[in-house]
């Protein structure tokens, strides 16, 4: 729809009176702020002496739950790789062992290259199992790049230390809502 | 014109004899079926085709059958009218026929067999395990597919599901998951009809009904490998393929099989250039809606790490890789001053397993150095007899025969001899100079099998000095060589194939050769030093203006192959 002349509102900036130019009243304020800080509770977080508590649905490194056997929890279905927008997660499937009675299939190898990663947490929406999960975990180096390659065994890893620590408790089970979870719309 | 009305639609069927899902395909309307193929025997067992059924009579009046009934049992005649659950999708500018107002009541038409649709996949779920994530047919599976397009969403059942054990020993290639089949029986009527071996069975009744094989007597027919593609579930898996890859991840290329010379049309299916699968590609002209097992996983040697991947050149009797800018050059060189000397000691061999234009673009090099160069057909592979489908219990064949899987193995050896034909006159096969001594020899090979060309070799020949041997594994006679080129396989090139019957049919590529092998093609447009890119479309042009044989082939070849006359 065209605008038409009556739509447009003609807006002036206001003319400075004589306070105003002088400019003196507006430092006064300026520096009443700073004043202010100067003997307020400091707020600025020291990091890295003080390390911050996250929401557990911040997207940090990634893991690989286990199941109640202590097996890695991976069906191997390729659906976060399909669904991973940055092409980093890498999977090889093979027959599950003949033990696993339950499972037909594992991953043999899962990699997950985190520094080509986008945490974006879309592998975790689309694992039909929640075998993985984004932990709270977000101070990640690495010395060189394959060591920011993660395989299965640093997933599960990352696992075991995020569990034991009590920040990443599982997320989501057998379909009811965890921890992360947002309430479902009213 | 007999006239059969699908959700109102006339559809004019002339002679055939149809079932409901045919006529209906005939309509564009699509009825879901699982048992129901083409190429087998009728039981309408799954009851996903359901239907409802009735008859316009001459005056305009619709009588419909009180109840909805399996489509690919029905059979249509003139007036039959089919309604299928998807009539509110039907083409609204066909007039609506005047259907009985009693039939109507309370409703639409198709409301019965779209509820006799979603019934049907309830009663499929129920025992389903739906392990879509670790199944191998996620991605092409009926069962996802259907239960997403007429199904309902959730699940009334709230027993323990029947979880009968797995079969893994069905066979060596085979695997059953028991509780996904939903006994379709598509895998025990080809048995029965199609390889005649009927090793699967049903076992049980009701409930309890599984497929199965006599102990002891697994599927181990040459045909057997089909049964996975007729599953339209997971229930039957290839255990070649299982777990290899997730469906969606493949690139499918239509193809023609190159392990015998039926030349069965092909899906290959292919990630990142590596081949996973092969699957029939139904095709009438050439060998129906199957294919056989050596074909099916013939394709293993494509990925072999004993290939031939880069030119070599011997050296001080010990071969060394060489760059093709120094190996073409070098080629051509010794091999115009080989006909110079004598023309007719340079042979070049031209394998059954090259593609038509291939064939051509080699051949035209060498004839056009000198006439007298002569051009041979290579060993053609031929091992034990034709062998025909279906078989009686006693392994005799049965006629109306079905499938043949031909002792000739190779793909190609009619479109070779009609570019020898017409390139020098005469076909002649290469055992009957390869006793004579030789100064420069070409043999262009292929095979998937080094043993296919060593077999056609006579025990006493002898190399001659410059040997070029352009193959894919070492065999005898690439280790007498002086130079190995690498060969590529059927599914690294594009060309055309002529089968046992002269059925000519065009394939594309579905997979990049090794880094740095060459495919024949551009090996012939190197040597003849064209320019541009290696097309077979463009060589193929030029056969079918030559090779009067071979001329339907000009323009676009149709994807079922072109017949050639005799
Ligand atoms: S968080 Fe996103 S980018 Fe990272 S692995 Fe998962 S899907 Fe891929
Ligand atoms: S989506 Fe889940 S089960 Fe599937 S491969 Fe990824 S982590 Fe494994
Ligand atoms: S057969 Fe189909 S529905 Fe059943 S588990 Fe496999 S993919 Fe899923
Ligand atoms: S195994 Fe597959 S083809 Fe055979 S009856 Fe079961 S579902 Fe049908
Ligand atoms: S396809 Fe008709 S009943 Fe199975």
């Amino acid at each position: 729809m065209p605008l038409t002349e009556t739509d447009v509102r003609w807006v002036e900036a206001p003319k400075l009176g004589f306070w105003d130019q002088l400019y003196l009243p507006a430092m006064v304020d300026g520096l009443k702020t700073t004043l202010g800080h100067m003997f307020s509770k400091k707020i600025t977080e020291q990091y890295p002496e003080q390390e911050p508590t996250l929401p557990p649905n911040y997207r940090g490194v990634h893991r690989l739950n286990r199941d109640e056997a202590g097996r890695v929890k991976c069906v191997a279905c390729y659906m976060c790789a399909t669904a991973c927008p940055a092409h980093c997660i890498d999977i090889v499937a093979a027959p599950a062992p003949t033990e696993w009675k339950d499972r037909e299939k594992y991953p043999e190898t899962f990699v997950i290259d985190e520094l080509r990663c986008i945490y974006c947490g879309m592998c975790e929406e689309a694992c039909p199992v929640d075998a993985i999960e984004l932990t709270t975990l977000y101070d990640l180096t690495g010395a060189s790049r394959e060591q920011m390659v993660f395989d299965k065994e640093k997933l599960l890893s990352v696992f075991d230390q995020t569990t034991k620590a009590g920040t990443d408790p599982v997320r989501s089970r057998a379909g009811k809502l965890g921890a992360a979870s947002e309430p479902p719309p009213q | 014109m007999p006239t059969v009305y699908v959700n109102d639609k006339p559809v004019e069927i002339g002679t055939a004899r149809l079932n409901c899902v045919q006529a209906a395909g005939l309509a564009d309307t699509f009825v879901p079926h699982y048992c129901y193929h083409e190429a087998l025997s009728v039981v309408a067992s799954c009851r996903m085709c359901l239907v409802e059924v009735g008859e316009r009579k001459p005056d305009g009046t619709v009588v419909m059958q009180p109840k909805v009934l399996p489509g690919c049992q029905t059979p249509v005649k003139d007036g039959t009218v089919v309604v299928t659950g998807d009539y509110a999708k039907r083409d609204q500018t066909q007039a609506a026929l005047a259907y009985p107002a009693d039939y109507v009541k309370g409703g639409q038409p198709g409301d019965r067999a779209k509820r006799a649709q979603a019934d049907t996949l309830e009663g499929l779920l129920l025992n389903h395990p739906l392990d879509c994530p670790v199944c191998d047919k996620a991605g092409e599976c009926k069962l996802q597919d259907y239960s997403y397009d007429y199904g309902r969403s959730e699940s009334r059942m709230v027993d323990e599901k029947n979880q009968p054990p797995n079969k893994p020993g069905l066979s060596s290639k085979i695997t059953l998951f028991t509780d996904r089949c939903i006994m379709c029986t598509r895998c025990v009527r080809f048995t029965r009809e199609i390889s005649g071996t009927a090793e699967l069975m049903v076992n049980g009744r009701g409930h309890h009904e599984e497929i199965d094989t006599f102990p002891g007597r697994p599927l181990e027919n040459k045909l057997a490998g089909n049964v996975v593609d007729l599953c339209p579930v997971g229930a039957l898996g290839s255990k070649d393929f299982l777990y290899k890859q997730r469906v969606w991840y493949l690139k499918t290329v239509d193809q023609v099989c190159s392990r015998c010379s039926t030349g069965c049309s092909t899906h290959v299916d292919s990630n990142k250039d590596i081949v996973y699968r092969l699957r029939a590609r139904e095709n009438p002209l050439a060998q129906g809606h199957f294919m056989c097992d050596e074909g099916r996983y013939g394709y293993h040697f494509a990925n072999s790490a004993e290939r031939f991947v880069r030119p070599q050149v011997k050296r001080d009797g010990r071969f060394q890789p060489a760059p093709w800018a120094q190996v073409t050059p070098q080629l051509k060189q010794e091999l115009s001053a080989a006909v110079q000397a004598n023309a007719r000691g340079v042979v070049a061999v031209l394998s059954p397993y090259l593609t038509v234009e291939e064939a051509f673009l080699l051949g035209s090099y060498f004839k056009g150095l000198s006439a007298d160069v002569r051009l041979t057909l290579g060993p053609v592979p031929v091992v034990g007899e034709d062998d025909r489908y279906p078989k009686d219990v006693r392994g005799n064949a049965v006629e109306p025969t079905k499938f043949v899987i031909r002792a000739e193995k190779c793909p190609n050896r009619r479109g070779v001899e009609a570019v020898l034909t017409h390139l020098q006159g005469a076909v002649i096969p290469f055992a009957d100079v390869a006793r004579e001594a030789l100064d420069a020899l070409w043999f262009a090979g292929g095979y998937p099998e080094p043993g296919y060309a060593e077999a056609g070799i006579p025990s006493d020949w002898k190399a001659p000095a410059l040997l070029v041997a352009q193959d894919l594994f070492p065999s005898l006679v690439t280790a007498a060589a002086k130079y190995v080129l690498p060969g590529t396989s059927s599914f690294e090139k594009e060309g055309t194939f002529v089968n046992h019957a002269g059925l000519a049919q065009s394939f594309g590529r579905a997979a990049r050769p090794p880094v740095e092998a060459r495919t024949e093609l551009q090996l012939g447009y190197d040597l003849l030093g064209r320019r541009g890119l290696a097309q077979a479309a463009v060589v193929r042009a030029e056969v079918a203006g030559a090779v009067s044989w071979l001329a339907p082939l000009g323009g676009e070849v149709p994807a079922n192959g072109v017949k050639l006359g005799d």
